[in-house]
């Protein structure tokens, strides 16, 4: 049947055509095919970011395309580099990515753990529990704010209930101590599942027979979970732990829904800095050169990412 | 007669294995993150990018170095 089928498209497949199609090698077949895909990058990937390094360069600003540019060499590297606020932000950044990984690998880990326990519905609890993940960063942002409410908003009327304050001056992100736990509850409430889910797939991954070895030599839980079940886990978290820290560097969207950077410069991760260097200040070439020492901060972490993945591939 | 066996010294020189090398460029690449986020001194922070980026740089050539 399905024999029959090529021939017929053999068949009417015009004989210029087919004559064409029948010169081509198998590799020469093969760049045709993968060809489009490689053009499409190079337009919206490789172009860009040479394009971007190139202005890294220079003095040239979007908004004035006119004006004559000039070359300034390292001048906005040097600049970046000596500048406090930038600092400041990356500072901001680093709170942000260290409380969210401890946040979100802790709990996490403790609910691929307990998954693992198979116990009666957990596989309703795990679709559950992955659905934060499933959500837009839009529409997560958008509702936490209503959340937020210090009038009308869940959360502050649940901590006002529990702790007895007034919900009134529970104001999550106006306040300016409140308002980075604000987006690292955020953060961690969207994430955790994802790490949850890479947890568990370390966890299914432990042979079961070491535990039965382990209930022979009479090991205790305890001593299983940190001798068996945690070295064998470990390249699971640490790829998980480094994925995140790659998302939560460039972490911009929840930023920019919740506080926008505020109040003040409480909240002004790197990404929010880079925001408002290109397309409010529209110093496109400095943010260029920020863009570039974000770019590879990114790609030395995807490195090690990468050397942290073929370790659990050869395991 | 015996015939003895000569083995073939590796020309890649042994310090240079991917290995070693690949850790080295891992360790400069996390030092240079290190030194981008801390928040102790300024004069860290400002030579942050240039470890960083030698440590990129080492990572990606090494990388095609033989085990």
């Amino acid at each position: 049947m399905l024999n029959r089928t090529a021939e017929n498209v053999a068949r009417a497949t015009p004989e210029p055509l087919a004559r064409k199609v029948r010169g081509i090698s198998d590799k020469g077949l093969a760049w045709l095919f993968i060809s489009p895909t490689i053009l499409l990058l190079l337009a919206i990937n490789i172009f860009p970011l040479f394009w971007a390094i190139y202005l890294s360069f220079t003095n040239f600003r979007a908004n004035r395309p006119n004006e004559v540019v000039k070359n300034l060499g390292f001048a906005n590297y040097q600049r970046i580099l000596g500048d406090q606020d930038i600092w400041i932000a990356m500072q901001t950044t680093a709170h942000f990515v260290f409380w969210t990984i401890l946040l979100q690998t802790l709990i996490g880990f403790t609910l691929a753990w307990l998954i693992d326990r198979k116990f009666r519905g957990h596989a309703f609890w795990t679709t559950l529990i992955l659905v934060p993940m499933m959500l837009s960063p839009a529409v997560v942002g958008n509702f936490w704010r209503f959340l937020y409410e210090p009038q009308i908003g869940l959360f502050s009327y649940v901590i006002s209930f529990v702790s007895g304050i007034p919900p009134t001056s529970i104001q999550m992100l106006s306040n300016v101590s409140l308002a980075p736990w604000s987006i690292i509850i955020v953060d961690t409430w969207m994430w955790t599942p994802y790490v949850m889910l890479i947890c568990l797939a370390g966890l299914r991954s432990i042979p079961e027979y070491i535990y039965e070895a382990a209930e022979v030599d009479r090991a205790s839980n305890w001593r299983q979970f940190w001798s068996i079940t945690l070295p064998m886990a470990l390249p699971f978290i640490m790829l998980a732990v480094l994925f995140r820290g790659i998302e939560n560097f460039k972490m911009f969207d929840m930023v920019n829904l919740l506080t926008g950077g505020g109040p003040g410069s409480t909240t002004e991760v790197a990404s929010i800095t880079l925001k408002r260097q290109a397309f409010e200040s529209w110093r496109t070439g400095y943010s260029s050169a920020f863009a570039i020492i974000l770019f590879v901060a990114v790609f030395g972490l995807a490195n090690i990412y990468v050397k942290a993945l073929n370790k659990v591939k050869q395991r | 007669m015996s015939r003895s066996v000569i083995s073939k010294r590796p020309s890649w020189p042994r310090w240079a294995r991917r290995g070693l090398m690949e850790n080295i460029a891992t360790a400069l690449i996390a030092i240079g993150f290190l030194m981008l986020f801390q928040p102790f001194a300024l004069s860290l922070y400002t030579y942050s990018f240039i470890t960083m980026l030698a440590g990129t740089v080492m990572f990606i050539i090494v990388s095609k170095f033989p085990e």
